[in-house]
């Protein structure tokens, strides 16, 4: 008995014992196993994984655990087993060497065993029972007590020693695992086991839309608490792993650093620094505004920081992605060559959403990325319903940040109006959102960049101009003039005819300015002008002024001659006039 | 008489001495006095004392009746109360 076990029995019963199985995520589901020392039945249709889930628990059991587990197999031999499982890893024979495993083989053939009369299956109880104690086993599978009623005719002796096999099971204090196969009404083909099992897990293996997905379900579990939704499963060569999203606890380590997404202009726009490294963006936006351009440019710049990046890519092939990349001056060829970009590249429906999740988990665990591209999420959609694509995008965000892994998911918006706050139910989830859309005017269509949200950062509330050239991704101001907002040639019509005018404006300036100058000199001229007639005027004035006196002078110069004259000085007075 | 003259070898399994264990005896050991008189042998293997003899033959049910020889190996599980069942079974009487 192992540690963990002792101290489980030893507690007062507060809670049922439970033991862990070893089984990714059904431990989660079933709050810590299960019941120990209790039946518990697994149920469903030919190929679901019942065998290989039981063998499991007994495997992980010896292994982990270090409890010893007997399988009592009813179909398959001891080496077929061996053989079906050693795909997984489990290696059978090594562990029947430490005796840490028994594997029973009861065989049943109907043409070799004639009945008659009375008889009991005391004969299986004794092996069971000799097999349990001679390992010390603490883990048994019965797989599968179908073929005891294929093989044998009397069913109610068999209805009778199946309900005295599980409390014989009990009384040995193992836990079981029985394995049934679904009958049509009910859970088993004989209606019998789901009653006296305590926990009754349900597998189910489901084709939609031709694709398959596993589910399990926890029908019954006596005395505790335990998740009720179907949760989906896998099979890989790591054994089973459910995924269940609601044991996923929310508490992952957040980091605060950050990383450019390749374009200034946008990590201008995410408070300058670029996303939170662990953080999750969504690119969305209609056909052709430039996800994959975007998405790719983040790439680029990982690869130039020389961190790892690998992109998935679900609609073009990888060569296609890196021609058309080239064209706006990024070469993606040359990180591939240096094993920094790695692609991943497949259709959606390839296989189911939990395939998918697989695929995607074990290419990151392979190649430990920083940055993770999904090119773009929204062909998921055809192969699950919105709430499994958001189911499987959220354990794929919850695992990258476990792991500190940014992603980038792109997805198409159909109708820019209606799916505005839908894209695939993710935009929720993300950190980051980023959209880029058309804005249609004037006869042209030109892509409009704007942050949605960014959680935990200042980011920019503007519509920046996205413009795609030779040289690479730049986002421009978009023009806000009077008429409203204007991007591309009418943005450039119309700061070139800004520029026109202010041109035109100081020359018109320059002109009144030259004009005032030559009134003022016209001006001036005249008051000159005005001067010198002044002037002249003046001295007109001046000249009757003169004359005026003169002739006063002459008058009375001629007067005093004639009184001179007449007084007898007529010479003199002659001789001076003539001086004059 | 040497045990390898015996023509049949009977093995029955049983656990303990149960009510169907002694009547299953009871009645082989009659089937097989009336029919194979002195070509017979039967061991009882109980096991509750040799658990780890039920893989061997693939026990489950108990009553069980093996017959070993001569081959090929059958089984008849029950208390053997039907004689015609038996025999036929044994292969002592054809069907």
């Amino acid at each position: 008995m192992s540690e963990s076990q002792k101290t489980i029995f030893k507690t007062p019963y507060p809670t049922l014992p439970k033991t862990l199985t070893g089984i990714n995520g059904l431990d989660e589901i079933t709050e810590g196993g299960l019941p120990t020392g209790r039946p518990t039945l697994i149920c469903g249709d030919a190929g679901c994984g019942k065998t290989l889930m039981s063998i499991e628990f007994i495997v992980r059991g010896a292994v982990q655990f270090n409890e010893p587990g007997v399988f009592v197999a009813f179909e398959e031999k001891s080496d077929e087993l061996a053989m079906n499982v050693a795909s997984l890893g489990f290696d059978l024979k090594k562990l029947q060497q430490q005796n840490l495993l028994k594997i029973d083989h009861v065989h049943i053939d109907r043409s070799e065993i004639e009945e008659t009369g009375e008889y009991d299956l005391e004969g299986l109880f004794i092996r069971l029972g000799y097999a349990i104690d001679s390992i010390g086993a603490k883990r048994v599978v019965l797989d599968t007590l179908e073929n005891l009623f294929s093989g044998l005719s009397n069913q109610a002796v068999l209805r009778a020693e199946i309900r005295r096999l599980f409390t014989f099971l009990k009384e040995k204090g193992v836990t079981a695992i029985i394995t049934g196969e679904r009958g049509d009404a009910s859970l088993t083909r004989q209606g019998l086991e789901e009653y006296v099992s305590d926990c009754v897990i349900l597998l189910d293996h489901r084709v939609i839309n031709q694709i398959s997905t596993r589910r399990l379900r926890i029908i019954k579990y006596r005395g505790t608490i335990h998740g009720t939704n179907e949760y989906p499963f896998l099979i890989d060569e790591d054994g089973i792993s459910v995924l269940p999203v609601t044991s996923l606890k929310m508490a992952n380590s957040v980091s605060s650093e950050r990383v450019s997404t390749g374009i200034a202009a946008l990590d201008d726009m995410l408070g300058g620094k670029g996303l939170y490294r662990g953080g999750s963006v969504l690119v969305s936006g209609t056909a052709g505004t430039g996800k994959t351009s975007l998405a790719a440019s983040f790439a680029n710049e990982t690869c130039n920081r020389g961190e790892k990046c690998v992109y998935f890519a679900m609609e073009e092939s990888p060569s296609q992605i890196i021609r058309n990349i080239r064209s706006i001056g990024i070469d993606l060829q040359k990180h591939i060559d240096s094993g920094l970009l790695h692609f991943n590249a497949s259709r959606p429906n390839l296989y189911g959403l939990e395939m998918h999740l697989v695929a995607m988990h074990k290419c990151i665990k392979k190649y430990k990325p920083s940055v993770v591209i999904i090119d773009p999420i929204t062909n998921f959609i055809n192969i699950g319903s919105v709430s499994e694509v958001k189911n499987m995008l959220v354990r794929m965000i919850d695992y990258l940040q476990e792991e500190q892994i940014s992603v980038m998911f792109t997805a198409l918006s159909l109708n820019t109006i209606v799916n505005e706050q839908t894209d695939e139910g993710v935009s929720s989830l993300v950190d980051a959102w980023i959209l880029v859309r058309d804005i249609e005017f004037n006869g042209e269509r030109n892509r409009g960049l704007y942050v949605m949200k960014s959680r935990g950062m200042k980011h920019s509330n503007q519509v920046r101009e996205f413009v795609i050239t030779d040289k690479g991704l730049n986002l421009i101001e978009v023009y806000l003039g009077p008429g409203g907002v204007l991007t591309g040639s009418a943005r450039q019509e119309q700061m070139l005819l800004e520029e026109t005018g202010a041109a035109l404006h100081s020359q018109a300036i320059g002109r009144k300015d030259r004009e005032i100058l030559r009134k003022r000199k016209v001006l001036e001229a005249k008051i000159a002008s005005l001067n010198s007639e002044y002037e002249s005027v003046e001295e007109e004035l001046n000249k009757v002024y003169l004359e005026e006196e003169l002739k006063k002078q002459i008058l009375a110069k001629s007067r005093e001659e004639v009184i001179r004259l007449r007084k007898g000085e007529a010479v003199d007075n002659y001789k001076k006039e003539g001086k004059k | 008489m040497k045990e390898a003259d015996k023509k049949w070898e009977l093995r029955l399994y049983v656990a303990g001495k149960t009510s169907k264990s002694v009547t299953a005896f009871s009645n082989l050991k009659k089937y097989c006095e009336e029919h194979l008189q002195g070509q017979y042998r039967i061991e009882v293997v109980d096991l509750l004392e040799q658990p780890q003899l039920a893989e061997g033959d693939q026990i489950f049910a108990i009553p069980t009746l093996v017959r070993k020889v001569p081959e090929p190996i059958r089984k008849i599980i029950g208390d053997l109360s039907n004689e015609e069942k038996v025999l036929v079974g044994l292969n002592i009487r054809p069907a």
